[in-house]
């Protein structure tokens, strides 16, 4: 499967059309869907439709920029005018969008071609993808898996390559999870750059909206058309002579597979033989990362569910349920000491990276998990499956610090591992620089492309 | 009011709803605020005014890896 940069370069060469690699994914998805369960609806007319007119406008000289004529899907959580949002749930049935979310707006605007909308654990509230109203999502590397979540069709439909890239939401880790359970990049912009108006929030107050993508350059390019700058082009690498990252030990990797752990220290190597200076840190008060997490996205969760939960609760799938009822619980006050919390954890992260161009640690603890697993081993420990895969995610939604995952290789089975890079509080272009750099010395390797996995 | 007082009364108040499969879940919430409560960023008005200077906890930058 093509990267956005090479389809921009193929498309200006008119080596090929929007069409083309538009039926491509369409092919795709109709060979691969029944199997991986990537989309809950599929738009192959419309997307048909967009396509030629962005190869018409090119050929009469309207050139939207780097987006122009790309294949995307949409995880069904973000309004995309005249279709349902579902956010694979039965409390939405008969929900259709009258707008475009914003985010979309400026997609549209780029000049993308949306190819369906997909699969998610239900309203957001889940790591696997196991719960949703439209079935489980799965993982193109080993179908018997887990593609993580949320946004886990997403993260499966750029896998099998049945778009170029997909946008997905982050709560606590639903872009960044499922890109590394898939061997994909995934981008969790800094709190607040991309606006979430029309995306079915979990938490207002922790969502972020982001792409996932093959290559950390597509990220940048989707991520600059999400804020409506369609016309930007991927900054340039920092050269990673110079480049200083830290690496925050203790909590980090108290829990971690070996497999993860070993293609990390491999990936620390390569960047050390290129030139990058490691400092290790530690990083006070994380013991307090998943109350403060806790505390929030359940309060916020059940403020926007109670309506709801109490109207139609057999709408709702049993376990997602069942957690948005635990946060009708959570006490005032306490919800004022989680917010407490979290602006001392963001002050540590500042503190961090004060002299640092990023952190720098694994994105999953684990592999992906098996479907239906409600535990993992990791090493002698069983770990219940929801808490580890948001271990190391999580903190950068609480602190708001943008934050981007890059695949770092396989374990023996054959299963995506990946890096995760953090960067300064409303500096995402400036964490892209450094993940540019980065990316071919963590990335290094035999590593399937999008497209060549499963089948 | 007190961790055990609120748990005794969620979980009443669950099982009046007839959601008595929120019990484990209320006691794993129950073990987080706990930890909430504990933690040293919490300010209480008995004790010293809260300070607001926004530094962090001692942050230690360790030596150099490599």
């Amino acid at each position: 499967m093509l990267t956005i940069e090479e389809f921009g370069s193929r498309l200006r060469a008119r080596e090929v059309t929007s069409a083309q690699v538009t039926h491509e994914c369409l092919q795709r998805i109709e060979a691969d869907n029944s199997r991986l369960n990537a989309f809950i609806r599929v738009t192959a007319d419309d997307a048909r439709r967009q396509a030629e007119e962005a190869d018409r406008e090119l050929a009469a000289g309207r050139d939207r920029g780097p987006l122009h004529g790309v294949p995307i899907s949409i995880k069904d959580l973000l309004d995309v005018r005249g279709l349902p949002t579902t956010a694979a749930s039965h409390v939405r049935d008969g929900h259709v969008a009258s707008r475009d979310a914003t985010s979309i707006a400026h997609l549209r605007q780029a000049g993308a071609v949306f190819v369906g909308k997909t699969n998610l654990h239900e309203f957001a509230f889940g790591t696997t993808n196991e719960d949703s109203a439209f079935g489980v999502a799965r993982n193109p590397h080993d179908p018997s898996r887990s593609p993580g979540g949320s946004s886990g069709g997403s993260a499966a439909s750029v896998a099998a390559g049945m778009a170029l890239a997909t946008i997905g939401t982050d709560t606590g880790g639903s872009i960044r999870i499922p890109a590394a359970a898939c061997g994909i990049v995934g981008l969790k912009p800094s709190l607040g750059e991309v606006s979430i108006d029309g995306c079915v929030p979990l938490s207002g107050t922790l969502d972020h909206i982001g792409p996932l993508t093959q290559t950390v350059a597509d990220a940048s390019l989707v991520y600059h058309a999400l804020l409506g700058d369609g016309h930007v082009t991927p900054p340039v690498p920092l050269p990673l002579h110079g480049v200083r990252l830290a690496i925050p030990r203790g909590y980090f990797f108290d829990v971690l597979d070996d497999e993860v752990k070993a293609r990390f220290e491999e990936a620390v190597g390569r960047l050390h033989g290129a030139g990058v200076r490691f400092d290790e840190i530690e990083i006070h008060h994380t013991a307090d990362i998943a109350p403060v997490y806790l505390h929030i996205v359940l309060a916020d969760a059940a403020a926007y569910h109670a309506s709801a939960l109490e109207m139609m609760p057999e709408r709702y799938t049993a376990n997602v349920r069942i957690r948005l009822e635990m946060g009708r619980y959570v006490l005032a006050e306490d919800y004022v000491r989680a917010l407490a919390g979290r602006d001392v954890l963001r002050r540590e992260v500042d503190a961090a990276l004060a002299q640092h161009d990023a952190l720098m640690l694994p994105t999953l603890p684990i592999p992906a998990p098996t479907i239906g697993a409600a535990t993992v081993a990791v090493g002698s420990k069983s770990e219940p499956v929801r808490n580890v895969m948001l271990r190391l995610t999580q903190p950068f939604n609480v602190t708001g610090h943008p934050a981007i995952s890059i695949p770092s290789g396989l374990t023996a089975a054959g299963l995506p591992c990946a890096v995760q890079l953090v960067g300064c509080r409303m500096q995402t272009d400036a964490l892209l620089k450094v993940a540019l750099a980065c990316e071919p010395q963590i990335a290094a390797g035999p590593f399937p492309r999008s497209g060549n996995v499963g089948g | 009011m007190t961790i055990d007082a609120w748990l005794t009364a969620a979980i009443a108040d669950a099982e009046r709803r007839g959601l008595p499969e929120l019990k484990p879940l209320l006691e794993t919430l129950a073990r987080a605020t706990t930890a909430l409560r504990a933690a040293d960023f919490n300010d209480h008005a008995n004790a010293d005014s809260p300070g607001r200077s926004g530094s962090p906890s001692g942050l230690g930058a360790g030596g150099s890896l490599r």
